[in-house]
């Protein structure tokens, strides 16, 4: 009963955030926000750590931007599209990657994710450096005007509340019961006769169509997609975001994207722009020594321990 | 009722007003003439167009007065993190919440191709002095485009054009893998091929390669009479050292395409010394470029790079222009900007085109020798100035925003 009212809260705070904050800025938040808590479906539930999850991202981000571009789709239809591909793109790299486990697993999707992005670099309707730039961001529907920052967010906002209801979902649902007990003894879950394979890749799955929409999502916003969106960096800085916001809690990620890119946001500009990378580094080392549980993890422990 | 539609009535006459108010845009804008500074602060560039831009731009605005029709000019300065995304997002926010009126510096091609969407679409002019391809008066020229210091065809003219016609007829390229590198060979290649020269062949070596040597072996076994090196910053200080170190600079000729003087600063001058590259400026070339200079580096540390100097003398010739027309609205702006005539110790015979590119005199110069040197500074001989017109590409005609 309690969680309703906080993500009830929660819907009203960002209702209202672009009031007091810029709307660009919070979309970004809301999209890396998406990335995260699609990246924790994964890491947190079924605990599997995919070292190349920026694949998917790029992945919807470049068929949604080049579909805009040049099939003059609507945006609703280019980011479906941009979903569908990394979810397909998912399909075939979870296959691959969940029959090994740890830091195979890892190394496996690292290595796809660079494979993905040395397409991206070298394939010639992605730009390569200079990236597939002035995607419109369209009419919604065919009437709601996006370049509007304003109109731009409240759709962010829909989706982002979408993909985390479609997380939620995916949790407390029997499906992901099965995760859990996969993550905490995996030999236990075969032995009562689960497909342990087929239930990790079917979360690799909705986890990367996840992130797929993420970047649709992103590219629109910004109209813009990059190679920085397949690059390895962005798949380390979604795994910075999940711990440092609280791995496998349903929040931590949404707080953990929020803090990352207000850090960057703040840095850039500032006198402290050339150690951004160092500061981030500091903070991870700091998080994972100090409190592994993350910001929200911690958040819960205090509550209970107390109340 | 009634009160209700008086209330109504006055405030459409409100937003009519302020309508009408943006619309014709008379005078400064928000009281201020504000300008940012999009430049790689910390990356791979940030030598070549970086903190020194923003101290370039800044000593524009001090030198023009600091005002202009009686309005404070302000400078803010953001890294672009040479990231598309967040030098786009950067640019987004200054004109959306922070009344920036033009952006300056915009250095790596891919970040500018991003910013100066942003830019066109909100109507706002792009300063853009660092970035090399010549896109931006080209394929995606836009009416706010100002493109300053140089570009690929300039640089591949200047240099390669005197170098086949002195009879160096058989080209390899070794070429960085991205976007500027290939961009940069194209260009290349075609003046080769114009002048009746041929190339025997190119390798494409990855962003930030450190051992050249498989690729200098290539050029070594192709029988080249010159081996250029299309690509930047680190890679063509590298690849130049590998090429020394191999015996290749002595069997053929090595031209870097692109040099900058911080890279050409960093290179050994035994093995450096003798190529023959194009600036769009020199320190050291007269007087009023090392009085310029001088009181650059007092305050940056470091000798001017073409940059720095572009970023200088175009927020220069934008002031100037800002005062003449008596407003900072861009389309009044850019139209004084393309009437009136640069003229500073940086943009020589120069004239700005109607599609936003800036023509003058460019320089081809040769990396001194060691014995040849006064002290670090000393790097260049000019041994040729080169007209505009003879350099870079003639306007398009869909580039052509001159009556619109």
């Amino acid at each position: 009963m309690n969680d309703k009212k906080l993500y009830l809260a929660l819907f009203i705070l960002a209702l209202a955030a672009p009031a007091v904050l810029y709307p660009v800025f919070l979309m970004k938040v809301l999209c890396f926000a998406l990335f995260a808590c699609a990246f924790n479906l994964l890491l947190g539930f079924a605990g599997l750590l995919s070292f190349g999850h920026a694949a998917f991202l790029g992945t919807g981000g470049y068929v949604t931007g080049y579909l805009m571009i040049n099939a003059g789709l609507t945006p609703e239809l280019g980011i479906l599209a941009g979903t569908l591909a990394a979810g397909l793109l998912g399909a075939v790299y979870g296959k691959l990657a969940v029959r090994r486990e740890g830091i195979y697993f890892a190394m496996v999707t690292l290595a796809l994710a660079q494979l993905a992005f040395f397409f991206y670099l070298q394939a010639p309707f992605t730009g390569g450096e200079d990236g597939l730039q002035g995607v419109p961001r369209g009419e919604l529907f065919g009437f709601i005007d996006l370049s509007n920052n304003l109109a731009m967010y409240y759709f962010v906002l829909a989706i982002f509340v979408f993909g985390f209801w479609l997380i939620r979902r995916t949790v407390h649902s029997p499906f992901g019961q099965v995760l859990k007990a996969i993550r905490e003894n995996e030999p236990r879950a075969i032995s009562l006769g689960y497909n342990v394979n087929d239930y990790k890749w079917l979360a690799f799955v909705i986890s990367s169509a996840l992130a797929g929409l993420a970047g649709s999502t992103k590219t629109l916003v910004f109209q813009l997609a990059s190679l920085n969106d397949v690059h390895w960096h962005l798949s380390g800085e979604v795994v910075l975001m999940t711990l440092v916001g609280g791995m496998g809690t349903l929040l931590g990620p949404l707080v953990g994207a929020g803090a990352i890119v207000t850090i960057q946001n703040y840095l850039s500009g500032g006198e402290l722009g050339n150690y951004i990378h160092i500061i981030l580094g500091a903070i991870f080392v700091v998080c994972v020594l100090a409190f592994r549980s993350g910001i929200v993890g911690q958040f819960q422990k205090m509550l209970k321990q107390n109340f | 009722m009634k009160a209700m539609q008086k209330s109504l009535m006055t405030a459409a006459v409100v937003a009519a007003t302020a309508l009408s108010g943006a619309a014709q845009a008379e005078g400064i804008s928000d009281d201020k003439v504000k300008i940012g500074v999009l430049a790689d602060m910390g990356g791979v560039y940030a030598d070549i167009c970086g903190p020194g831009c923003v101290t370039a731009v800044e000593m524009a605005v001090e030198d023009f007065g600091g005002s202009v029709l009686g309005k404070p000019i302000e400078v803010i300065s953001a890294d672009d993190q040479l990231k598309p995304d967040v030098g786009s997002a950067k640019v987004r926010q200054w004109i959306e919440s922070e009344q920036v009126d033009t952006v300056a510096g915009l250095v790596s091609s891919a970040v500018v191709g991003a910013a100066t969407k942003v830019l066109t679409d909100n109507k706002k002019i792009a300063l853009i002095s660092t970035a090399a391809s010549n896109a931006f008066t080209t394929s995606s020229c836009s009416p706010y485009n100002v493109h300053w210091t140089y570009n690929v065809t300039a640089v591949a003219n200047g240099t390669v054009k005197p170098m086949v016609q002195a009879g160096k007829k058989k080209w390899f390229f070794i070429t960085a893998d991205y976007a500027f590198g290939h961009a940069l060979e194209k260009v290349a290649t075609d003046v080769v091929e114009q002048n009746q020269g041929e190339v025997v062949g190119a390798v494409r070596a990855p962003l930030g390669t450190t051992d050249f040597s498989s690729y200098v072996l290539q050029a070594q076994a192709s029988g080249a009479d010159v081996v250029a090196l299309a690509n930047a910053g680190a890679d063509t200080v590298n690849s130049l050292k590998t090429a020394a170190e191999f015996g290749l600079t002595q069997t053929a000729d090595v031209a870097g395409l692109l040099v900058f003087t911080p890279n050409a600063q960093a290179m050994d001058p035994s093995t450096a010394g003798g190529m023959t590259l194009t600036t769009g400026f020199y320190w050291d070339y007269d007087d009023a470029t090392r009085a310029w200079s001088a009181r650059f580096k007092e305050r940056h540390g470091a000798i001017p790079a073409m940059g720095h100097a572009g970023a200088y003398s175009m927020t220069m010739h934008y002031l100037k222009a800002v005062e003449a027309a008596g407003t900072d609205d861009s389309d009044a702006v850019m139209a004084k900007m393309k009437e009136m005539k640069p003229d500073d110790f940086f943009a020589r015979n120069a004239t700005l085109r109607a599609d936003g590119r800036m023509v003058h005199d460019m320089y081809t110069v040769k990396i001194k020798n060691p014995d040849e040197r006064r002290d670090g500074d000393d790097i260049f001989k000019v041994v040729d100035v080169l007209a505009g017109d003879q350099v870079y590409e003639p306007m398009l005609p869909e580039c052509n925003f001159a009556k619109s």
